[in-house]
């Protein structure tokens, strides 16, 4: 077991076309530059001083992490975590 | 001809060709239209402008399309209401009333938007045209696309009232009504559209779309005789009118139309649905999203893209946020209608119940010259004021029974 993680289209090329990878437990921020070992150039695409980037929305087992410790949100095992980019908002409910 | 350079990400500023794309590959920031204002300079005037037919396209050099538009060809250049009763009623000198409840053919702003969103996508060539949306957005893209002749799939929740989703129909689009709350819908279409070669209009095409909005800030500036507001008050779902609004006064400032760019910006927000407001108040730039609850649903956005750039205007305009109950919102409602005769949507009653209390505050003067924004019509959100109106007084066809109740309204 391991905490599974969803990668968007745009950062798969990072990931050697993978969909979905897997990092270690931990907080969100640990297991984000745990996976940039593997798959360099991803965590400074998502994230920038240890925090998370403005646009880019973390959710671990469909909550947003802002509704919880953002980066210091803590993952375990089997938990999911999917990065999406935010789609400029605005129309969803216009 | 097009004064359009290219695509430039808002955070990182990397630049990027026109093509329908809409974040930065690299840091997923918004990307924004580039616009050569130089060239535009030499060649738009205010009298080029008044020249030209009373609809949106009369700024069409400050509209990112190349070729002459196709879409929303009657769409915008609504009434700037001189609102006497109302300001009478609030106590300001001068207030307007920009009103969109009667923008061509949907009756809402986002045929603003949508109407470049549609020219811009048949220029890409695009033959079907998309939207994830519950409301105003649907009924806009199912309209303009069927009159241009668009292959149309629209996205919503599933859970919808039937009578918002009877609007929409009626242009016989695709609707899809998808099993999930607006999240989901959110969440889906971004794999949809990354998957079909259709032109979303508020995901692949924003870019394009979110600088329709622009064209409210114009003709504000335009009708009140070539001058900016004092204050103007935007009711703000992601915070995108805001800022568009706040861009088309500046660009007028630097093709030379206008002197000063001197306008407080004020957001006005549902108490249930206000984290743009929120962080105004605390004096923060972080927003913290929020689940939504609150009547205006066109504006009940948790997390709002553009609310970090909307805090950033307020801050530099000296302009504040204020956020109103359910029920302010259906007083609002009726006091505009009462006294101006404008019938606006739920976002509407937000934005006057708002424009009370920062004149109550004080944050906006009696003596500023003041705008709202009033972006939607109420026949669309009827539900919202069910038994919180007057009621009909019912007769026999008689001139008796007719006489009786005249008398007591008389007598009231």
């Amino acid at each position: 077991m391991a905490v599974k993680v969803k990668i968007p289209v745009p950062l798969q090329r990072l990931t050697q076309g993978k969909e979905e990878v897997e990092g270690d437990p931990g907080t969100i921020i640990s297991l984000i530059e745990g996976l940039d070992k593997k798959y360099p150039g991803l965590s400074e695409r998502i994230s920038e001083g240890g925090k998370l980037r403005r646009f880019v929305n973390l959710y671990v087992n469909e909550e947003d992490v802002r509704f919880m410790k953002n980066e210091d949100t803590e993952v375990k095992d089997g938990d999911e975590v999917s990065i999406v980019p935010a789609i400029a908002g605005g129309c969803i409910l216009g | 001809m097009s004064f359009v350079k290219g695509l430039k990400c808002r955070e990182c500023t990397r630049e990027y060709a026109i093509e329908p794309i809409y974040v930065c590959e690299y840091c997923f920031g918004p990307l924004e239209v580039v616009y050569d204002y130089d060239g535009i300079k030499k060649v738009l005037t205010k009298k080029k402008i008044e020249s030209r037919p009373q609809n949106l396209w009369r700024y069409k050099e400050l509209l990112p399309i190349d070729k002459e538009p196709t879409s929303g060809l009657y769409s915008g250049f609504t009434p700037l209401v001189k609102a006497e009763k109302l300001a009478r009623h609030l106590g300001l000198k001068e207030l307007y009333v920009k009103d969109d409840t009667v923008t061509h053919p949907t009756l809402s702003f986002k045929d603003r938007v949508v109407a470049i969103a549609l020219s811009k996508a048949r220029e890409f060539g695009f033959d079907t045209v998309a939207c994830a949306s519950t409301g105003n957005l649907a009924h806009s893209v199912s309209a303009h696309g069927a009159a241009g002749g668009f292959k149309r799939y629209i996205f919503i929740p599933a859970t919808l009232e039937r009578s918002k989703i009877i609007a929409s129909l009626a242009y016989e689009p695709n609707l899809i009504a998808v099993d999930g709350n607006y999240d989901d819908v959110n969440r889906l279409c971004s794999e949809v559209a990354n998957k079909y070669n259709w032109a979303f209009v508020n995901i692949n095409i924003r870019p394009f779309y979110a600088e329709g909005s622009k064209t409210q800030g114009y003709e504000i500036v335009e009708q009140l005789g070539w001058r900016v507001p004092d204050a103007v008050v935007v009711p703000c779902a992601s915070g995108s009118l805001m800022t568009k609004i706040w861009k088309s006064f500046k660009e007028m400032k630097q093709l030379g139309l206008i002197e000063d760019t001197n306008t407080k910006v004020f957001a006005a927000q549902a108490t249930g649905c206000s984290p743009i407001v929120k962080a105004i108040k605390d004096g923060v730039d972080v927003i913290k999203p929020v689940k939504p609850d609150t009547i205006a649903k066109s504006l009940a956005i948790g997390n709002p893209a553009d609310g970090f750039y909307a805090t950033q205007i307020i801050k530099e305009s000296g302009g504040f946020g204020a956020d109103v109950s359910d029920d302010e919102i259906v007083d609002a409602i009726k006091l505009l209608a009462a006294t101006e005769g404008i019938f606006s949507e739920t976002a509407g009653g937000v934005t006057l119940a708002s424009a009370i209390k920062l004149i109550e505050s004080g944050r906006i003067a009696k003596d500023d010259v003041t705008v709202l924004s009033i972006t939607g019509n109420g026949l669309k959100t009827k539900e919202a004021i069910v038994g919180r109106t007057v009621e009909p007084y019912h007769i026999d066809p008689n001139l008796k029974s007719f006489e009786q109740i005249l008398n007591k309204i008389k007598n009231r």
